[in-house]
Parts: structure tokens; C-alpha cells; sequence
């Protein structure tokens, strides 16, 4: 935090900033040379999401207008209608988050690529940090695998009670009852993720019931899991990513599932995104796509410990 | 008395955990891109003085403890409780040992100290950082004994017992860091 006194100045320096800079000329470099275009898509629009753990920004207008959490169902509106590889580089809003990596407003970069599946697009994002930082360690760790080692259940087939015990042996929890999807965030948050060391690390095969807008495959050892990854740099987690799902009436269910968590949880219902619906209904090109966290990218390559290090004015 | 939600945990504030009143020392917001937040929160137990670390959803909420810190004046000891006064309302308030603990052996009548109170009775006694006590006794220092090391123990007008230097004698007033235990220096006086 700034002083009082010094409330008004940036809080990055003028060198992360200039580095801010030079790391989106060199985004932009990055997708030219793969044909791949931007995109501005608009930050507001009449409906959200339905995740549970979300909660949008909104502005108090007739009809409500709320900010972004993503650009994600803009661009897939976009390529429903002109399937095109498209990159969109802007702010999105979460609200009731703050703290060392994560302000109400950061910015986002999201892209998507016709025809890939999710290891086409690891291999993309594996191309962008070596282009950014050629000599970066990398290594690609399916979710199932990094439980199996450093927690010793499998996350797919372990029963709810013992994710439960585990939670509270390896984490101090002693709040109320975490469901399934509760327990694998907080075992992989302050379990896990703290041993991922330095480098590029790319987590794929995620939970079924983590699976948000991804789709759900078999993998080799015939689990069901969801086609999402997860990028994280020198252990911080910057970027999501998914084979998307396609099928409209899937979508539907789980934005349902949404919703009836939210009930029980006494949160508000959010209405399902009827624009979004109707692009899928129409026809949504197999693709994948990735967002990564530019402020937490910038972080990670420069050793900073706040994101207000990274953003001209984190405090406003 | 008020509930606190994770989001407003700051260092200091006071809390009500497993039925003892703590303090929060840390609260770090652990959340994963699109899973439930959590907070990491490292409190101190009052009662005990244990640094303990829970973890909490986001959101979730602990109870206020109604502990307020009041600078008071020391009175006496009867042995079996430490008096104090505090100078503006001139109202009295005893102390039991659990409460005084270790503060008990840098306290001089008249000293202001911070005393903590829980529900409005002594939790715990802080003495100031630094305190001046005369030594009662110690074994006598040699004469020229001046700069070189070694040390001795003195044991000062608290009952308090102290390293000093092989150069003091009894009688002296010393400077005492009462966080350390450890001799500063003679008194300016």
C-alpha cells in the first residue's frame, strides 16, 4: 500500500511498467507470427456467469449492466458466427477479491485456436513462455498425478469423507463441511501448488466436477475427467485453459448445476447467458482456448511478491 | 458483540476462536482461478500466548472478543493477586498469576503497564519495554574490572535475576529490556 501521503503516485515502478509494455509488444508479436487475431470485445454486457465462486462487478443502470468476469463468451459469440483463431488483451472484473496476487480489475489474455484439442494448445502455451523466456523449465503433470504424490489418494476416485479428513490433517481447516470440489481446491491450493517449483508447469485432467466449461474424456486409465489444464509459473497459478465443450445442452446442465449450488449456498441465481446459449445452439467450431493472468505473468518473470508491483495503480 | 468476516481480519484485531480470546497476527487469501477462496490465518491465543494457524472459507466468520489493551497504574501484590488502578476512573482491578505471568518480576509500584482485559477482568499484564531496578545483591565487582566480557548474575529489587557485567555492584540502578530479560545498561539518572 502506498503511505497516505504518496497516495496519489503509481504503484509500480517506471521499470516494471516500461517491462509491462515491451511484454505486450511481444504478445502481439507472438500471435501475428501465428496468424492469430485481436480482438476487443465489449467489458460489459446484460448477463454473467453462473460459477458459484464468482461474483461480478455490476453498475447500477436499467437494465444492469455488469462487467466481465472473462471475454470468453463474447469470443465464443465471435467465432460461433466467424470461426477464426482470435487473442483478446483487456481488463476483466471479479469482485470481493483483493489481496497480494489479486485486484477487483486485472487484465486478461484469452485465445482461442479452431480445431485444437487441449494438448495442441498446452503445446501454444508452452511456444509463449519459451518465446518470452527461451531458457524456461517446463514440465507437464497430470492433476490425478501431483494428488497421487504429494496428498496419497487419487482425486477422481477418493470418497468425499476422506478428501474431508485429509483437508482438516493437512490444512488446519476447521470450518463448516467443504463439499467435494472444496476440498480438492483447498488440498491442491496449500498443498500442492506451494511444491511446483520454478518453471512453466502445466496441470492437466482436471476433477469431473471442476470441468466449467471444458469437455469430458477418458483418460488413459479410463477416469472421467475434464479436458481443462492449469499454467503455472514459478508456482504461482496464472492461466486456465480448456478443450471446449461444444454441446449446447451439456452447457445448459452445468450452468443449471450452477445455479442449484448456488441455491443451497443462499446465493443469488444468476440467469444463464441466453446469447451465449443460442451461438452454441447455432453451431460453436471444436476448439480450445486459455486465459492467462498478464499481471500474474508479469509477477511470476519478475519475482514480485504483490500484483501491486505490476499495475500503474493497484489502489486507485 | 460484533462478528468479523475473513475479508475484514486485520493483524490485531480480536477474535473469538474455539471458545479463547486470540489475536490475528496474519490472513493470507488463498484462492485457486476458479475454486473457493480460502484464508490462511495465523492467531495468537491470548490465554495461552500459542501462535496458532486455521484456515477458514472466505467468507466465513469468528466472533469478536471483547479484549481491550488499558494502560493502568500497579499498586501492590498480596501474593495471591496483583493490584492495579487504572488513572482515569481510579477503578481497581486484580490480576491472578495466569494473568501476570512473567511480568510479575519487572513490575515497581507505580508503574504504568498495559494490562489486557477480557470481558472486562485481567487477561495479561505488559510491562513497559524497559524498566530501571536497583540491584540487591550480587557478588562483588573487582576493582578495575572494567572492560573485558564475562558477566555475573544480579538479582534486582523485583526479585527479577539478570546478567550484568563483572563491574556492577549492589545498589546500582539498571537499565533492564524486559522482553529480553537482558541488561542494557546503568540508569541516567
Amino acid at each position: 500500500m502506498t503511505s497516505a501521503s504518496e497516495a496519489w503516485a503509481p504503484t509500480a515502478s517506471l521499470g516494471m511498467l516500461k517491462k509491462r509494455a515491451q511484454l505486450y509488444t511481444q504478445l502481439r508479436r507472438f500471435f501475428e507470427q501465428r496468424q492469430v487475431m485481436e480482438l476487443d470485445v465489449p467489458a460489459l454486457s446484460p448477463f454473467s456467469v453462473t460459477d458459484v465462486q464468482l461474483t461480478p462487478l455490476s453498475l447500477s443502470c436499467k437494465p444492469v449492466q455488469y462487467l466481465q468476469t472473462s471475454p470468453e463468451y463474447y469470443l465464443k459469440r465471435l467465432i460461433s458466427r466467424y470461426p477464426v483463431c482470435c487473442y483478446s488483451l483487456a481488463k476483466a472484473y471479479r469482485g470481493e477479491e483483493a489481496g497480494p496476487r489479486h485486484r477487483s480489475e486485472f487484465t486478461l489474455l484469452e485465445w482461442y485456436r479452431i480445431d485444437f484439442d487441449d494438448e495442441r494448445l498446452m503445446a501454444e502455451v508452452k511456444d509463449l513462455f519459451q518465446f518470452l523466456v527461451p531458457d524456461i523449465p517446463y514440465r507437464k503433470l497430470a492433476y490425478a498425478d501431483l494428488f497421487i504424490q504429494h496428498v496419497g489418494v487419487d482425486p477422481h476416485r477418493a470418497a468425499l469423507e476422506e478428501l474431508q479428513r485429509l483437508s482438516g490433517q493437512l490444512t488446519s481447516y476447521t470450518g463448516t463441511e467443504l463439499g467435494r470440489s472444496e476440498c480438492l481446491d483447498l488440498l491442491f491450493s496449500f498443498v500442492i501448488e506451494p511444491k511446483l517449483g520454478e518453471g512453466l508447469t502445466i496441470v492437466f485432467d482436471y476433477p469431473q466436477c471442476q470441468s466449467a466449461l471444458a469437455r469430458l474424456a477418458k483418460d488413459s486409465q479410463g477416469r472421467t475427467v475434464a479436458k481443462r489444464f492449469e499454467v503455472f509459473c514459478h508456482a504461482l497459478e496464472i492461466g486456465n485453459g480448456y478443450w471446449e465443450l461444444c454441446d449446447a445442452q451439456q452447457q445448459r446442465q452445468r450452468f443449471e448445476n450452477d445455479n442449484a449450488q448456488r441455491a443451497k449456498r443462499g446465493l443469488t441465481q444468476r440467469e444463464i447467458d441466453p446469447r451465449l446459449m443460442a451461438a452454441l445452439e447455432a453451431g460453436m467450431p471444436a476448439c480450445a482456448g486459455v486465459a492467462i493472468g498478464v499481471d500474474r505473468l508479469l509477477m511470476a518473470l519478475n519475482n514480485c511478491q504483490s500484483i501491486a508491483d505490476v499495475i500503474s495503480f493497484a489502489d486507485q | 458483540m460484533a462478528s468479523y468476516s475473513t475479508n475484514e481480519f486485520r493483524s490485531g484485531l480480536k477474535v473469538m476462536l474455539d471458545g479463547d480470546p486470540c489475536s490475528i497476527v496474519d490472513n493470507e487469501f488463498v484462492k485457486p482461478g476458479k475454486g473457493q477462496a480460502f484464508n490462511r490465518v495465523k492467531l495468537k491465543n491470548l490465554k495461552s500466548g500459542r501462535v496458532w494457524e486455521r484456515t477458514f472459507k472466505s467468507g466465513e466468520s469468528l466472533e469478536g472478543a471483547d479484549v481491550m489493551d488499558t494502560d493502568m497504574q500497579y499498586l501492590y501484590t498480596d501474593g495471591e493477586f496483583w493490584h492495579f488502578m487504572e488513572p482515569q476512573s481510579f477503578e481497581q482491578f486484580q490480576a491472578d498469576a495466569n494473568a501476570v505471568g512473567d511480568s510479575a518480576k519487572w513490575l515497581s509500584e507505580q508503574d504504568t503497564v498495559v494490562v489486557t482485559l477480557y470481558n472486562g477482568a485481567p487477561l495479561a499484564v505488559t510491562p513497559p519495554n524497559h524498566v530501571e531496578l536497583e540491584v540487591v545483591e550480587t557478588d562483588p565487582g573487582l576493582k578495575g574490572d572494567t572492560a573485558q566480557g564475562g558477566s555475573k548474575p544480579a538479582t534486582l529489587s523485583t526479585g527479577a535475576v539478570v546478567k550484568v557485567p563483572l563491574f556492577i555492584n549492589t545498589g546500582e540502578v539498571l537499565r533492564v529490556d524486559t522482553r529480553t530479560g537482558e541488561y542494557l545498561g546503568r540508569a541516567n539518572k
